[in-house]
């Protein structure tokens, strides 16, 4: 059975169709990905999951259970770390542990040495007594993800887990997450808009753009399907039509202009195509301002499946 | 039972917290402490009109002081759900099988708390300046219960503003709007009697009057213990419809997710 289940979800905000027929599933003990650029309908599709809100269409079940119709056991069987932080900032971090444990049905010694073990995992056991308002971002983070472990959830969801940490707490939090999925032998779904974090943490991935899923498959599948190398060919001027004519001519056909002035081919053999293709376009007096050679990447994954890159406004910096 | 559980749960976090700066609940105090003390003093010899049952103007003043701190406390106490919905605290109970009646409960009954502890002080004030309550122990008892039911009766008007409009700005401009009219349309600093004929009227129909009349009917000589229970009663389903009605715009949050 699969640990999650999603069957043509649509949901509409106003003017927005946030989900557009959204359907995937994920495989118990399985690390699943969603990415995709802010307000693709990564954090939805979850919310409907977790039992926030509801689809206007399709069906959902996690853990087996409908996520209309049994909420509550759906509840008990996930642990969700939102996007934004929902800790209590004027509790310490064992009390707002404890607490989240009551809720969710556990008491006694049970709950006490489970919230100890769950600080002691995520490294925070230092600073267990002291309020959360004073914690670091990193700390808090970690925090979050306990709070979603600490009834032992079978499926874990973490929205865009590392968004607001630097760069060493989000690797730090990536070796957190694999071990934990290991530790906790967890199904986990994460949404994220950092190609890396999917490639890194992901068994499988799905990018979802304008409320759909455009391709899905594992981060080695779906960059071996690409098949070649990409060639980024930077012009100075504006010849883009005559410099499409000459790469097709030596078989390096243009697959996407990004900004009006970097064209996009993919060749078999990167590294034996780029002297003829530099050669031509200087024969045809096209003056080029750089080129660079690239083994496919998630990158090329998602520029090739959503038709444009995955720019920094997509990461929402 | 999950809902008795998940209160109590849900408000022993709250009453933790607020324990923890215990600052507030002494500051909070100022306000009424300069109604009893100051303005006690002022109006002392307003007794004098006749009608007010005792010549000691404080004796008078202290019950409803009493209440009209539970009142006003109620009307601030949507800011601590705002928090929380801001905070996303709410949202993540939400994802939990916590009971959603005890969620907005618990605000409810923080609320009393506090508005309890605060009654507490200030009859120990006022017994300090002289106030004798006619009927002892249990007169203490009935101000501090009619200080609970007022300050729960205008907690779920609060906490469904609260829901509804999720702004402090909001809030505050709701508190501002209903706070003095409610006052001053009751007995809580004058004699029914010394009242104009339509703010008599107004009165009979203001929840924060019947919990001043409530407290001062045991605190004066003559009590009349059907009155007393009469109001107590109108306060306790004035606070379940309330309770009530904070549970609907609860739901229709969580429908707006």
């Amino acid at each position: 059975m699969d640990a999650i289940a999603v069957d043509g979800l649509r949901k509409r905000y106003g003017e927005v169709q946030a989900l557009d027929g959204v359907s995937f599933a994920v495989g118990e003990g399985e690390v699943f990905a969603l990415l995709g650029p802010n307000g693709a309908g990564k954090s939805t599709t979850v919310r409907v999951l977790v039992t926030l809100t509801h689809a206007d269409e399709g069906t959902a079940a996690v853990a087996g259970h409908d996520v209309r119709r049994e909420q509550n056991a759906v509840r008990r069987a996930i642990g969700y770390v939102p996007q934004d932080s929902g800790v209590d900032q004027y509790g310490t971090g064992r009390e707002n542990l404890m607490l989240q444990g009551r809720v969710q049905g556990m008491s006694g010694r049970d709950l006490r040495s489970r919230a100890d073990h769950l600080l002691d995992l995520v490294g925070i056991s230092d600073a267990a007594d002291r309020i959360v308002k004073n914690y670091s971002g990193g700390m808090r983070r970690r925090l979050d993800i306990a709070l979603g472990l600490v009834h032992r959830p079978r499926v874990l969801f973490l929205d865009e887990p590392t968004t607001g940490l630097d760069p060493e707490a989000r690797v730090a939090m990536w070796a957190e997450v694999s071990r934990l999925a290991v530790a906790e032998s967890l199904t986990i779904l994460l949404t994220t808009h950092y190609l890396e974090e999917a490639d890194q943490l992901a068994g499988r991935l799905a990018i979802v753009s304008r409320g759909k899923i455009v391709v899905e498959g594992t981060p080695a599948d779906l960059k071996a399907g690409l098949r070649g190398d990409a060639v980024h060919i930077e012009l100075t001027n504006g010849a883009l039509d005559e410099a499409q004519r000459v790469l097709v001519g030596v078989g390096a056909k243009p697959e996407q202009v990004i900004d009006g002035r970097t064209i996009v081919s993919r060749v078999e053999n990167g590294g034996r195509a780029l002297p003829g293709i530099i050669s031509a376009l200087d024969g045809a007096g096209i003056p080029v301002a750089s080129v660079s050679l690239s083994r496919p990447s998630l990158d090329d994954v998602y520029l090739h499946f959503t038709g444009r890159e995955f720019s920094s406004e997509d990461r929402g910096e | 039972m999950t809902l008795l559980r998940h209160t109590w749960f849900m408000t022993t976090r709250q009453a933790r917290n607020l324990m923890r700066e215990p600052i507030w609940i002494v500051l909070l105090l100022v306000q009424p402490m300069v109604w009893l003390v100051l303005y006690g003093q002022l109006f002392r010899n307003v007794t004098r009109l006749g009608g007010f049952g005792t010549s000691s103007y404080i004796t008078f003043l202290a019950p409803a002081i009493v209440v009209m701190n539970a009142f006003f406390g109620a009307t601030w106490s949507g800011m601590s759900m705002i928090a929380d919905l801001d905070h996303k605290v709410i949202e993540r109970f939400l994802a939990t099988p916590a009971s959603r009646f005890a969620i907005v409960l618990s605000q409810i009954v923080r609320s009393a708390l506090t508005a309890a502890i605060q009654a507490l002080i200030i009859l120990l004030v006022s017994l300090a300046l002289g106030v004798r309550v006619h009927t002892g122990v249990l007169g203490w008892l009935v101000i501090i219960i009619a200080a609970i039911l007022v300050n729960s009766a205008f907690a779920g008007v609060s906490q469904a503003i609260a829901l509804l409009t999720r702004r402090e700005a909001t809030m505050i401009a709701v508190a501002n709007f209903i706070g003095l009219p409610l006052l001053f349309l009751s007995t809580t600093m004058i004699a029914r009697s010394q009242m104009p004929g339509w703010m008599q009227t107004a009165a009979r129909f203001n929840p924060v009057d019947w919990g001043v009349r409530a407290a001062r009917e045991v605190v004066l000589p003559g009590t009349s213990w059907g009155t007393v229970a009469l109001y107590l009663a109108l306060l306790l389903a004035l606070s379940a419809v309330t309770a009530a009605w904070a549970t609907t715009t609860f739901r229709s949050y969580q429908r707006s997710l």
